[in-house]
Order: C-alpha cells, then structure tokens, then sequence
C-alpha cells in the first residue's frame, strides 16, 4: 500500500483541473520562506518532504499545496526546537487580536 | 491597522497580513514567520527579495532557450549536453542551491512529458512556479499511467507512430522538454519564435502554437 | 575522489521493492520492474539520509532507468513502444538479466 504522497498510477479517472488560481500573498510568502529557510541550511528540501509525507492521509488528501507547506513548517520547527506549537499559537491569537 | 506596536512590546513587521478573513493556515504561516523573524533566523528583507527573485521567472524565460535552440543547432546540441552552460551563454545564471537542470528533445519519433509523482519538482530556476494542475493529485496519479489521456485533454493527440516518453522527476533533476519547432515557422525571428513556445510545450502536456499565417500583403 | 558507478547505460537492472519507515524517493509503481539504464545523472547526496537531518553520505550515483509501460502498468492505455524514465539511485537497483 503506497504511502499518500506515492501518486503514481493511483486509480481515478479524474479530469486534471486545469483552472489555475493566482497565489495569494500568504502563499507567496511561505514558497519564499521555505526557500530562504532552505539558503540558510535551516531546513532542507529532503526534510520538508519528509515532513508533508508525514501528514496524516486525509490531512494530506484536504489541505492545499501552500498548506501542507505550512503544516511541514511548522512541522519541522518544533522538531528543530527553533519553535513550540504553543509560541506559535500566542503569536496568531496576538496578531488576531491586533488586527481588531 | 498595521501602524501600531501594540501593548505586546513586540515588533509588527510590514507585509504581513493578519487581517481578517484569512483561513487557519494563512495565519498560522504569517505567525511562524513572524517568530522566525523575530528568533533573528530570517529577515524580513530576505523573504522580500526572494519573492522578487522567484517572480523574475518566467515561461517566457524558457521560451527564450527554447527559440535559440530553434534557430541555431549548435547551441540545441549544447544546450541538450550542458544545460546549465548553455543557459549562461543567455545570461542565466543557476545558483548552486538549484537542482540540476536536464533538457530532453521532442523528435517525429518520441515526445516526452515530465511529472512528479511524489511531489511537484519542476525546473522552477527556468520556468517560474508550477501551475496548478501540475502540482494537484490527478495529473501526479494520471501523467504515468495514462500520458496520452492526459495530453488528450490538454488538446493535443499524439500519434500512435510517435513513441511517448514519461520522465518522472523523482530525484535530484529538473527537466524542461525542448519542443519541436512547428513546421511552419520558417523565416521567423528568435523572438517571433519564442512567443510560439508556450509553457505548457515545455513541460510536455501540449505543442507550442503554430505561427500566424502572414499578414496579407498591402 | 569519484565515487564508482555499478551500473553503465545500457545495463538491465531491476527496482527492488521495499517500503521503509523513512523517507525515500522509489515509487512504489515502479518497485520490482526490469528496464534500461540510459543515463548516469551523475552522485548526489543520499535523500534517505538528508531527510532526517543527515549529511547524505554517502553520496549516491542516481541513474534515469527506461521502463516500457506496457511491463509497468497492467493494463496500460498507450502503444506497447511508450516508455517511461525514472531517476532512481544506485541502491534500489539489482542487475537484472539482458
């Protein structure tokens, strides 16, 4: 039994969705600060992988692109110890109560 | 709204939207990044100019390529041998952290088309980001098992004389498929040239466009 | 300090099949299939051992392997001449007869 991220050859006759949605400014931001976290030997390609791998199948299957890339994130930082899921929660109940 | 620093003592950093109506994971993305930037691991400034730098990609970058080896036949052969030296050649340059690049020819005899089953790598350096359908679940489950379905739906039906060629993207390569040159785009200028090669050409779903039948005379 | 290939273009070599707890980049759809080296891709550093925080050594030489996809797929949609290339390295593959 592949793994969720294993794709190849997976049975669906699902039309390929061709509409292509313009990103939006929170995704742009995660691909470059993946991609910076990358430059500076923060994390590693092969490491946000694992991590997307990682996610539960139907979080995988439901979430966008951009969120599995934040999830890995996330994922990954608290491994790391560079951040904890409760720092991270303050700073979004912080930012939401700012922006009232 | 994004003026003030609170009572929190903390630091806002501008461009980070907070704002209302945002899902969970675009404020969880914009509360990681400002605790990374706050921990002193990135700057602001650096996520800024790699936006800049991804943005500066293009199609129209590996239309360029593709339009020169159209119109000169030694620089294909080189480009086909070498490509990251030939793309210097056009100014390009490919930063040590990229993937390593590979180009494959489409021939009379074989085309090809290029998928990630297990994620989405794309030759981003060249080509700017993924589309959408590229990354999403149908086309990394249908690309390897039924190409010619695929490409069918993308409008274009291969022949059966014409081999089909898969290259899934598994590893540590990035390919760009070099079309074929449509046949009736003689006399045509590089740049004529590059405006016929669609992105689409380049990842193998489709074939560029064919030229615009000239202009009648005055 | 070239690190020496097994395998050369034009060498049968068949996937082994496996499903190890860490990450790895072998699709499952191509586990246990014979086909063709076509291309040396050149030596990377080991994705198995990147993935967890490892320095990927030791580097591996990766391969583009050809496969006809009439041998891969049981019931494949195409001409019995399609094909489908794999980057696969050195470590997954066993000899295989010509």
């Amino acid at each position: 039994m592949p793994k969720v991220h294993d794709r190849g050859g997976w049975p669906t006759d699902e039309p390929i969705e061709r509409g292509e949605h313009e990103l939006a400014d929170w995704e742009r931001r995660v691909d470059s600060l993946h991609m910076v976290l990358g430059e500076k030997g923060v994390r590693s390609t092969d490491e946000m992988r694992r991590a997307i791998e990682n996610l539960e199948p139907c979080v995988y299957e439901s979430l966008s692109y951009y969120e599995r890339w934040t999830a890995a994130l996330e994922y990954l930082m608290i491994e790391k110890g560079i951040l904890t899921a409760e720092e991270i929660d303050r700073k979004m109940a912080d930012l939401a109560s700012a922006s009232h | 709204m994004r003026d003030d620093h609170g009572g929190h003592g903390h630091v806002r950093h501008p461009g980070i939207a907070t704002g209302e109506g945002l899902g969970y994971y675009a404020r969880r993305a914009a509360a990681i990044e400002e605790l990374l930037v706050e921990k002193g691991i990135c700057k602001p400034e650096e996520i800024r100019r790699k936006t800049d730098e991804v943005e500066a990609r293009s199609p129209a970058d590996g239309a360029r390529v593709v339009a020169r080896a159209w119109a000169d036949s030694e620089f294909k052969a080189r480009l086909l041998a070498d490509p990251e030296a030939a793309l210097m050649e056009l100014g390009y340059t490919v930063p040590e952290t990229t993937p390593q690049l590979a180009v494959v020819e489409n021939t009379a005899q074989v085309h090809h088309l290029v998928v990630c089953t297990l994620c989405s790598c794309y030759p981003r350096a060249l080509l700017g980001r993924p589309p959408d359908w590229y990354k999403s679940l149908a086309y990394r489950s249908r690309a390897v098992v039924d190409p010619r379905g695929v490409m069918r739906e993308f409008g274009l039906e291969v022949d059966p004389s014409v081999e089909v060629r898969v290259l899934d993207s598994t590893a540590d390569l990035r390919y760009l498929v070099l079309p074929r040159r449509p046949e009736s785009a003689e006399g045509l200028t590089e740049a004529e040239l590059a405006r016929l090669v669609t992105r689409d050409s380049m990842i193998g779903v489709s074939n560029p466009r064919a030229p615009q039948p000239a202009a009648a005379a005055d | 300090m070239a690190q020496s290939a097994k395998y050369r273009t034009g060498d049968r070599v068949r996937v082994r099949v496996g499903a190890p707890p860490h990450h790895f980049r072998t699709p499952s759809y191509i586990q246990g299939k014979t086909g063709q080296v076509v291309a040396l891709c050149g030596v990377f550093p080991n994705p198995e051992s990147l993935a967890h925080g490892g320095s990927g050594v030791p580097r591996q030489p990766l391969y583009r392997v050809e496969f006809f996809q009439t041998q891969v797929w049981g019931r494949y949609r195409g001409t019995q001449w399609d094909k489908i290339l794999v980057d696969i390295y050195e470590y997954w593959l066993d000899p295989a007869e010509a």
